[in-house]
């Protein structure tokens, strides 16, 4: 008390700041590490209530491809396929597609590619989930009924509506690291007589993989994790499809479309948190690959 | 092929494939407006839904909408504030803080539908707050924040060191110093950053079925006592909004005219989602010049 009235008055106005501000955003960080930690704790022993409580065995789960809760069997096989099929097809046609767009902006027309395509880019990524897949239920459903067999509705469906979706994703990240790329590299191959192309894919696609790599992991772990629009327009049948233009479900479409319609505790809403474990473990991965390759990129 | 030809035909197709995003882009946009425009009407946009006849509007839900982006923004800036400006200014660079940088990160690839998930289990079960709006906007928080954080210690990076070092210089506190000098120089960056957090709230659908729920029971819109359970700003009652409206019209609805009112109400939504983008570039570039007396 004596030391605290020696102080002068204005180092201790000081401290009481200090105090404050120290206080008030530590305070705000507490809450992000108890949010992560709680959401963790908690989908994790929902998650595995199925197998600690209900006694479903984890290869049945993970490998039994009936699904039917009423026979007791809880085979998730056909839910994670789809989700992982539905997500890699999306990359394989949104890479390419996203890597192309990169290179308008960057190399081909540098003047004023950036000025079309950044709004665009921006734009898509801002159209809400749900309207893409209004838009995925009218326009591009109708489309594949008409043109190829099945109902329209289906995994390549999904897949497409995906891939627009992380479009935003994996272009902005091909972008920064094409923009990045020191001139010299560029300049070195033209100097020997390199054509554009020949400097693209030989000098420039190389050098910026990792980062093109990582936005591809990053747009897959948003299409697997997308739930509405996906479940809109893939059909919703609790099968593996032996078709592209089949009716089949993914992960997140089974969890929306039951969670409300299960009883909290049950066996069959139980499973439903198992599948959102293995939604969050997959983040986890797509979180380390990322990390993975952008530590190899600094090398 | 000869090089020269092989550079024509690679150079063509990624033109083509560039334009075709354009195409795309434009594609969406106009089938959303031209099937949506004509749908919007003062009366669509006030009256209530129908559940089997036709002619149902989307008031209450665009009323929720807007409602719940106060509410999450309430919520959401003050914390995603502070916890940004302690990863600027006061995180070591230890271990620590590379621990809370994964989290951030992690937090942001969550799938929406997990953090739904779990505030359906915790607050909407454990805390018995119920399906209300209250439960989507502390599950939109969590959405957010990551973003908030980056956006908010990105801004504060952004700030010249000169100007701290004066601040110090002048024997300020730390706190003093980020409150008036670095602040209001990385506000603009914020603020962009803020309304841009704020056009995703809009959109969310997955992450508010299970929380601010999938129904809103009858609101008086004439009783503004937010402590009535009637009242349009009661925030312990259930709210649709208006991306959830259109999700469950397009999978359950049984209105004749459903697809009609899902896309009247696609074209509110990309309409409100670009005002935002719009008015984020505006605001941020307007108070950069107020503050920096850049012309």
């Amino acid at each position: 008390m004596k030391s605290n009235q020696d102080t002068p008055l204005l180092l201790r106005k000081h401290r009481t700041e200090e105090w404050i501000g120290r206080g008030y955003t530590t305070i705000c960080v507490l809450f992000l590490i108890v949010i992560i930690i709680s959401i963790v704790y908690f989908v994790a022993t929902k998650g595995i209530s199925t197998f600690a409580i209900n006694n479903v065995s984890l290869s049945d789960f993970l490998f039994g491809s009936t699904w039917s809760p009423d026979d007791n069997k809880f085979g998730a096989l056909p839910f994670i396929y789809g989700s992982f099929l539905t997500s890699l097809l999306a990359a394989v046609i949104a890479s390419p597609l996203s890597v192309c767009a990169a290179l308008f902006m960057t190399e081909i027309v540098p003047s004023w590619g950036k000025k079309l395509l950044q709004p665009v880019i921006e734009l898509l990524a801002g159209i809400p989930s749900v309207v893409y897949g209004f838009i995925g239920l009218s326009i591009l459903v109708p489309f594949m009924r008409d043109t190829f067999p099945g109902q329209g509705i289906g995994v390549a469906a999904g897949a497409i509506v995906l891939s627009i979706m992380i479009l935003p994703t994996i272009t902005s990240i091909a972008t920064d690291a094409l923009g990045a790329l020191p001139r010299n590299l560029k300049e070195a191959s033209y100097g020997l007589g390199a054509t554009r192309w020949q400097t693209i894919y030989g000098v420039i696609i190389p050098t910026v993989l990792p980062s093109i790599l990582t936005g591809v992991v990053l747009g897959m772990a948003r299409a697997f994790g997308e739930a509405l629009a996906v479940q809109m327009v893939i059909g919703n049948a609790p099968h593996i499809p032996t078709s592209l233009f089949e009716s089949a479900s993914t992960l997140t479409s089974v969890i929306t479309l039951n969670m409300s319609n299960t009883v909290m505790g049950s066996v069959q809403n139980n499973a439903l948190w198992s599948m959102a474990m293995i939604l969050m473990l997959m983040t986890f991965v797509f979180v380390f690959v990322v990390r993975l390759l952008e530590r190899r990129h600094k090398l | 092929m000869k090089p020269k030809a092989a550079d024509k035909l690679a150079t063509g197709i990624i033109v083509f494939f560039a334009l075709l995003i354009v195409a795309v882009l434009l594609g969406m946009l106009g089938f959303i407006l031209f099937r949506g425009l004509s749908h919007i009407s003062w009366d669509f946009l006030t009256s209530e839904p129908q559940t089997i006849r036709e002619g149902g509007g989307i008031g209450p839900q665009l009323f929720n909408s807007l409602y719940l982006l106060i509410l999450t923004m309430i919520i959401t800036i003050p914390l995603g504030l502070g916890a940004g400006i302690y990863m600027a200014e006061y995180a070591k660079p230890n271990k620590l803080t590379d621990a809370i940088r994964l989290i951030v990160e992690v937090l942001s690839s969550f799938p929406s539908i997990v953090v739904g998930l779990f505030g359906l289990l915790v607050v909407v079960q454990q805390f018995d707050f119920g399906f209300s709006l209250f439960s989507g906007a502390i599950v939109l928080t969590i959405f957010n924040m990551p973003l908030m954080v980056r956006v908010t210690e990105q801004a504060f990076r952004s700030v010249p060191k000169e100007q701290k070092e004066a601040g110090l210089a002048m024997g300020l506190s730390k706190w003093k110093i980020i409150t008036s000098i670095l602040f209001p120089v990385a506000l603009p960056i914020i603020v962009t950053g803020t309304i841009l957090a704020a056009g995703r709230v809009f959109g969310e659908a997955a992450a508010l079925l299970f929380t601010a729920g999938m129904t809103t029971p009858h609101i008086n819109f004439s009783d503004w006592n937010p402590l009535h359970h009637n009242s349009p700003l009661n925030p312990f009652r259930p709210a649709e909004t208006l991306a959830v409206h259109i999700w469950k019209v397009n999978s359950e609805g049984l209105a004749p005219d459903a697809a009609q009112i899902a896309a009247g109400a696609s074209a509110v939504l990309v309409i409100l989602v670009l005002i935002f983008n719009l008015l984020a570039r505006w605001l941020g570039r307007a108070l950069y010049r107020k503050f920096t007396s850049i012309k």
